[in-house]
């Protein structure tokens, strides 16, 4: 098992380094026939025949948010059908090629499972990439007293789970990567605390837990490190830990109010939010420590809660105007940040093609995922009163 | 360990598809721009000042949380000197000293209190952004505190973000209440 994997790994590696480069004398390399375009592509046209309403429903919402639109079969590139009696039964054609390029049967479980293991297929089949159908999110849904619990759920929503019940103020819930793990911030005990969760064994410990804030808690990686917000220094600073809170190392040192800490996927920076001469940027330092540096967001005001994409490509955060919008800027700076849609706090998907983020309707706080590629976005199901601050399970 | 392998792979797999889009096209068709004077509807901050005594470039260190274990919480007694902020700031301005001094006067007179400063935010900002500006509220007077001479050992902050409005309103007259700093005095439980 493990061979093959690593020999994929260093292919697709070697691929997206001479890409990543622009490398315009590697011309040997030629990796997409269609080559898209963040926040301007257009979404891959396919029908939908023969399934009940509720495998259809799962399906619709599966593909929209990963850039497809659904279309009259004779309009379409891919043809899907089949039907959701007792099991989902599925295929897909491809109406050019004339061609099946999938035929699945699914047993076991609910049809809903099924059908997002389907959508998985057929995004596969079709793209060559593996879905978002079957991954997992946290958030916090919060009552009009302020006080709420940290969830997670499927990525559409459904199946929610509470991993509190504390009744009282819980914030910025975050994945150990790999793992069915949270960090998070509860008032438990009367201060915002760091917290920790084990969701298969139920083991809950406090991280952090100083004079002041101890927020947003953000997973190294490999899970070894935590690295948070804390102000027992006199100010807000970003901190970094071992996973259990112990070897506590200070990594800002400014009279600003430093936030929402995330990793480069590589371990080796941590990006965060913070003001420079009266300015709110886009900060990144060492993991181990040194002089930070900025993020140049030029265009975007007010950028704050930075999330660094899987690949190590993108960085999305919020930019405030007034209103929020959710942007996306090449993390090595090399091109101007792409405004995307209304909304804040954006999270990666697995996959680096899809965001989670918190949309601000009338009164209320609902998640929504959007599709980087096409913009096609579509809220969430609600578990009650305001639900925000989604993480995306990687 | 399978699940991480998958993950790296997918990730960068796809890392080959974004990769390429940056190939092909650096500045992206359909680009929003915002507009840039957008900042400077936000009010510049004084300059903090420069404290002597001092101890890290962040600021005044905070006390050890336990020094506050078993303190009885006093919410009425300095309830009406709560102090306000302008939108998105964190500086003390000169209309809020007397409150601040009646604050210290408090803390002068019962010099076995310790004070909880409570900092919040109006619901405008991003959450986490909030809860560190809140945070940053409560230190501000903090550090005038210390200025009118309180030991800054005695003083404690907490941030609620934007969780915990007096006025669950969306204008002004709404937000202009709810960023603020409230102050908790702690005394010793009797016979201790």
């Amino acid at each position: 098992m493990k061979k093959p994997y690593s020999h994929l790994l260093k292919i697709c590696l070697t691929l997206s380094l001479f890409a990543a480069a622009g490398a315009p004398g590697q011309n040997e390399i030629t990796i997409q026939p269609e080559l898209k375009v963040v926040g301007s592509t257009k979404p891959i046209p396919v029908s939908l025949e023969g399934f009940g309403s509720d495998v259809a429903d799962v399906l619709r919402f599966d593909l929209y948010v990963q850039g497809f639109s659904f279309v009259a079969p004779d309009a379409a590139r891919y043809q899907i059908s089949g039907t959701s009696a007792g099991s989902v039964q599925g295929r897909v054609v491809d109406r050019f090629a004339k061609s099946t390029i999938l035929t699945r049967n699914y047993t076991g479980a609910a049809l809903r499972r099924q059908a997002h293991a389907f959508a998985d297929d057929i995004v596969q089949a079709i793209t060559h990439k593996n879905g978002i159908a079957q991954t997992k999110i946290a958030f916090k849904a919060q009552g009009a007293d302020g006080n709420g619990e940290i969830y997670v759920a499927d990525f559409d929503g459904h199946n929610a789970l509470a991993v509190t019940h504390d009744n009282t103020i819980v914030a910025a819930p975050a994945w150990v990567p790999g793992r069915l793990a949270l960090y998070y911030d509860s008032y438990k005990l009367d201060n915002p605390d760091i917290w920790y969760s084990d969701l298969t064994t139920g083991q809950r410990r406090v991280v952090a837990h100083y004079s002041g804030s101890n927020i947003s808690p953000a997973v190294s990686p490999d899970g070894s490190r935590v690295a948070m917000i804390l102000s027992k220094s006199g100010s807000p600073d970003v901190w970094v830990s071992d996973a259990d809170g112990s070897n506590l190392k200070q990594l800002t040192a400014t009279p600003e109010d430093e936030s929402s800490p995330c990793w480069s996927p590589d371990g080796r920076w941590i990006c965060f939010a913070t003001r420079i001469s009266e300015r709110r940027v886009l900060a990144k330092v060492p993991a181990g420590g040194g002089a930070f540096q900025r993020i140049p967001t030029a265009g975007a005001p007010n950028p704050t809660e930075p999330d660094w994409s899987p690949d190590g490509k993108w960085i999305a955060f919020t930019s405030q105007t007034g209103d929020f919008n959710i942007c996306v800027v090449p993390a090595d700076g090399s091109a101007p940040p792409v405004v995307l849609v209304a909304g804040e706090d954006p999270s990666w998907s697995p996959n680096s093609r899809t965001l989670i983020f918190t949309r601000r309707t009338g009164d209320r706080y609902v998640l929504s995922v959007l599709d980087v590629f096409t913009k096609q976005v579509k809220d969430i199901a609600r578990i009650s009163g305001n639900d925000s601050q989604p993480a995306w399970a990687r | 360990m399978k699940m991480m392998k998958l993950t790296c792979l997918l990730a960068f797999t796809l890392a080959a598809v974004l990769a390429a889009t940056g190939c092909k096209n650096h500045r992206p068709v359909g680009v929003t721009q915002l507009p840039r004077g957008a900042g400077s509807t936000i009010p510049e901050a004084p300059p903090g000042p420069t404290m002597s005594g001092e101890q890290s470039p962040s600021g005044i260190p905070l006390p050890n949380i336990e020094d506050i274990n078993g303190m009885a919480a006093d919410r009425a007694q300095l309830a009406s000197y709560t102090v306000h902020f302008a939108y998105d700031s964190a500086a003390v301005r000169k209309s809020e000293k007397a409150n601040v001094q009646a604050v210290a006067d408090a803390l002068s007179r019962d010099s076995s209190a310790k004070l909880m400063i409570e900092g919040n935010c109006d619901e405008r900002g991003t959450d986490e952004y909030n809860r560190s500006l809140g945070e940053r509220r409560a230190l501000a007077v903090r550090k005038e505190l210390v200025k009118h001479g309180i030991d800054p050992m005695r003083v404690f902050t907490k941030s609620f973000g934007k969780d915990r409005p007096v006025d669950p309103g969306h204008d002004e007259s709404a937000w202009s209440k709810n960023r603020r700093d409230d102050f908790v005095l702690l005394h010793p439980k009797s016979g201790s």
